[in-house]
């Protein structure tokens, strides 16, 4: 509900009626209309033509490229030795990891995900301050399966004239044909990318074989299901209403925009008057203004949210400048210049009515902003990925007792610690502990070496616990709280990593 | 539709619903027809859950739903299914000895990780979550032993008990030697100061220590050894360590002559599973202070 207009109760509002005199109105016409508006907007089907030229091509182009690596990248093969799996891309819930290329993520590593996250929020919000809905148009899944969907509706069941005429008449048995067939294609389409989505989860050879021979287990059918669903729903039959009423980014790229960002705009400096071919030669030969415009509803036809790019920038125009291409083909075709629909700029408009230059700014305090966010962000992430320890220590301090008193009155705290070996072989580590006079230090339940030492043995990508009893011997009885450094040392590399934790002595 | 009622907004250029209040009218930004279906829909599916599951409450019970399931069922289940998983571990528990869990890093792994469980559940109370004892119960983590600390004292000491009844419990009580008039408040003073005087403590001044050596040997020394250094058959402690039982204080030690010691630790073995006991044993001894 939104109040239009407030208006102070003791006084009628600017060239409204008096109350006195709506109360007349209402006493001679009764009572006001029943409340029959609709609530509720109806579908409007959208029949997209197909259309030629540089931006269907780029589509064509982008589409191949991420369903290419949509479908197939978990195929990609990535020798990892034996004690890791050999897939490039892999997210191994079981075993809490995740594999890309060269990089093991390990879950308390998550948030490189919240700067990948942070990143791709500032390369949308960039793309947007440089050239509108880039993101829409060509990149969002819900537009590349959308626009695949749509392919296969016009090869199966024609283009937009044939596809409305056929389905405006009495179906007939080949109606009904044609849209099995189309629903078959689009099942398999969804079906295929169900499938590829599983394969994500683990290693895609040999899922493939075990959901062929029925070997795979349940959480696999599941997901293809859903995502088989989805897919079908979303791409087939939500299209543009996605778009339209489901996706945020619509609503906030509006509010992130400005005057200088690039976007899909019908220049109607050049458009208005809309006339016909005749008109507009007849207007010209009496030298009034003619637009080029000539209202042929080519860039509405093509549009796959069904939008008037003429009423201006809007929500539902996701730019994906199809429209472009269609208006270019008609304007090449009457021998006006094209580019009557271009990425431009409302400013520019204005500059060219004015008869000034248009102009371009792409360097802008926020352009410059996202672009120093990027930068910083990747920096960071990549700084960290580069110089991360291939080997950890935490510990933690004995809540009760917090120090023991031995019997010859030395100080003992118990730790337990854990420690992290992210490199895919055994390795041997030794703990010393710095920050007390005199210690000694004891893995509680594990035997020495021959050599006298106790070395803890951690498996290839895994952890473990081990519980430490730290003993101050030192004559002079420790201080209440001591800071302690744990330093784990790898002992054939010399890899050190160190946590300070406390020795309480008393 | 009654198109004749729709009325434009000339601000925002959106259709109003004709609702008018005052002056005030509503913009219709009607929600796509799809969206009321769903919400239809979720109503219909809701229903699913009334037939599916336990719903609605009858006199004595409730409607089952079709698919049987019940929550507390669930939970048996899922408590069958970790003992499943554990199975095979327990089992190796339950036939391996107590010297072959200590060998065994795996297996003491897992029976440190059960006994962990069984001492919060049992133990705590009296010694403490972390087995640091308090006044009057042993803090299970230093290198002293009232019973002995290699693993078999261990088991014994849990499965039997001290002082609990159990004919096979740990038994000896420290006297009441004041009360009882067996020594006299001079005599129990005197011993007291050359208590705290084996581990280094300051004596009382005027104090007669060589009075107290004469009652310590004459009374003590055959629980407590002539040197003090207690003995495990007993449970008499190490009186000349750095650790106390009840306290190092004079007070503590002449109340204890006085009236006697016989704290209680009951009897595990019928309580506690024998896999349990032996877990519990394994965590014990690696508190810290466990004996070869």
């Amino acid at each position: 509900m939104t109040a239009l207009v407030t208006t102070p109760l003791d006084q009628p509002a600017p060239g409204a009626p008096a109350l006195a005199q709506l109360v007349k109105e209402v006493e001679a016409e009764g009572a006001p209309p029943e409340d029959d508006v609709p609530l509720y907007a109806p579908r409007r089907k959208i029949y997209p033509q197909s259309v030629h030229g540089r931006f269907r091509t780029i589509k064509w182009a982008a589409l191949a490229v991420t369903l290419g690596i949509y479908y197939l990248l978990p195929f990609v093969r990535w020798d990892r030795g034996p004690n890791a799996p050999s897939q490039a891309v892999l997210i191994d819930f079981p075993n809490r990891r995740f594999y890309f290329f060269f990089i093991e993520i390990w879950p308390q590593e998550v948030y490189y995900l919240t700067g990948l996250l942070i990143l791709a929020a500032m390369v949308l919000f960039l793309m947007n301050a440089v050239a509108g809905r880039i993101w829409c148009g060509y990149l969002c899944p819900q537009t590349v399966w959308t626009d695949l969907f749509f392919a296969i509706e016009r090869f199966v069941e024609g283009d937009r004239r044939e596809h409305m005429q056929r389905d405006a008449r009495a179906w007939t048995a080949g109606t009904y044909a044609r849209k099995a067939v189309k629903h078959f294609l689009w099942l398999i389409v969804a079906w295929w990318t169900g499938g590829a989505w599983v394969l994500y989860f683990a290693d895609a050879p040999a899922l493939v074989k075990d959901l062929a021979t029925r070997q795979a287990p349940f959480i696999a059918y599941a997901w293809i299901g859903i995502l088989t669903a989805t897919t079908y729903a979303l791409a087939g039959h939500m299209r543009e209403q996605v778009c339209l009423y489901m996706c945020p980014w619509p609503r906030i790229q509006a509010a992130l925009t400005d005057e200088y960002a690039l976007n899909v705009t019908y220049r109607y400096d050049r458009g208005e008057p809309r006339c016909s071919v005749k008109k507009a030669e007849q207007l010209r030969a009496q030298g009034q203004p003619a637009g080029d415009c000539i209202d042929c509803l080519q860039c509405v036809h093509v549009c796959p949210t069904g939008v008037d790019i003429r009423g201006g920038a809007n929500l539902g125009c996701i730019q994906c400048g199809l429209c472009i291409d269609a208006c270019d083909a008609i304007m090449s075709k009457l021998g006006r210049p094209t580019g009557l629909i271009a990425y431009d700029t409302d400013l520019n408009i204005k500059q060219r009515l004015e008869g000034k230059k248009p102009f371009y700014k792409l360097v802008r305090m926020r352009t410059a902003l996202y672009a120093g966010i990027i930068t910083v962000v990747g920096g960071i992430m990549l700084y960290t990925l580069a110089t991360r320890d291939s080997e950890g220590i935490s510990v933690i301090h004995d809540r009760n007792p917090m120090y023991v008193r031995l019997s010859d009155g030395a100080v003992r705290n118990g730790y337990t610690i854990r420690i992290v070996n992210k490199r895919l072989k055994y390795r041997d580590f030794i703990v010393s502990v710095d920050g007390l006079p005199s210690t000694l230090v004891d893995f509680v339940g594990l035997p020495p070496r021959a050599d006298g030492r106790q070395l803890v043995t951690v498996g290839p990508d895994q952890t473990k616990e081990v519980r430490v009893v730290v003993t101050d011997y030192s004559a002079t009885p420790p201080p209440p709280s001591s800071s302690i450094l744990f330093r784990l040392i790898d002992i054939d590399s010399g890899e050190v990593a160190e946590m300070r934790d406390h020795f309480f002595g008393s | 539709m009654a198109e004749e009622h729709r009325e434009i907004d000339a601000l925002t250029g959106t259709a109003t619903t004709g609702h008018e209040w005052d002056g005030l009218r509503e913009l219709n930004t009607p929600l796509p027809r799809w969206w009321l279906w769903l919400f239809y829909l979720t109503i219909v599916w809701s229903i699913g859950y009334w037939i599916v599951y336990p719903s609605w409450p009858l006199l004595t019970n409730s409607t089952q739903g079709l698919f049987g399931y019940h929550s507390r069922a669930a939970l048996v289940e899922d408590l069958d299914a970790l003992k499943r998983q554990r199975g095979p571990m327990m089992d190796k528990l339950a036939s391996a000895s107590l010297a072959e869990i200590a060998a065994d890093p795996q297996l003491l792994d897992f029976a440190r990780a059960q006994g962990r469980v069984a001492f919060a559940d049992n133990c705590a109370p009296c010694h403490g979550a972390g087995g640091g004892g308090a006044k009057g119960y042993p803090n299970l983590n230093d290198d002293e032993w009232l019973w002995g600390g290699k693993l078999t004292d261990i088991e014994q000491t849990i499965r039997y008990g001290a002082r609990s009844g159990d004919s096979r419990a740990r038994a000896g009580s420290m006297p009441a030697f004041g009360r009882d008039n067996i020594l006299k408040p001079n005599e129990i003073s005197a011993v007291a100061d050359f208590v705290r005087s084996l581990s280094g403590l300051p004596a009382e001044a005027g104090v007669d220590l060589a009075l107290g050596k004469k009652v310590f040997a004459d009374n003590c020394a055959v629980c407590h050894g002539a040197e003090g250094k207690g003995n495990r058959e007993m449970g008499a402690p190490n009186l000349t360590d750095k650790i106390w039982f009840y306290g190092p204080d004079k007070a503590t030690i002449v109340q204890g002559i006085q009236n006697g010691r016989g704290a209680v630790m009951p009897a595990w073995g019928g309580r506690l599973s024998e896999p349990t006991i032996k877990a519990l044993t394994v965590y014990v001894h690696t508190l810290g202070g466990g004996e070869k």
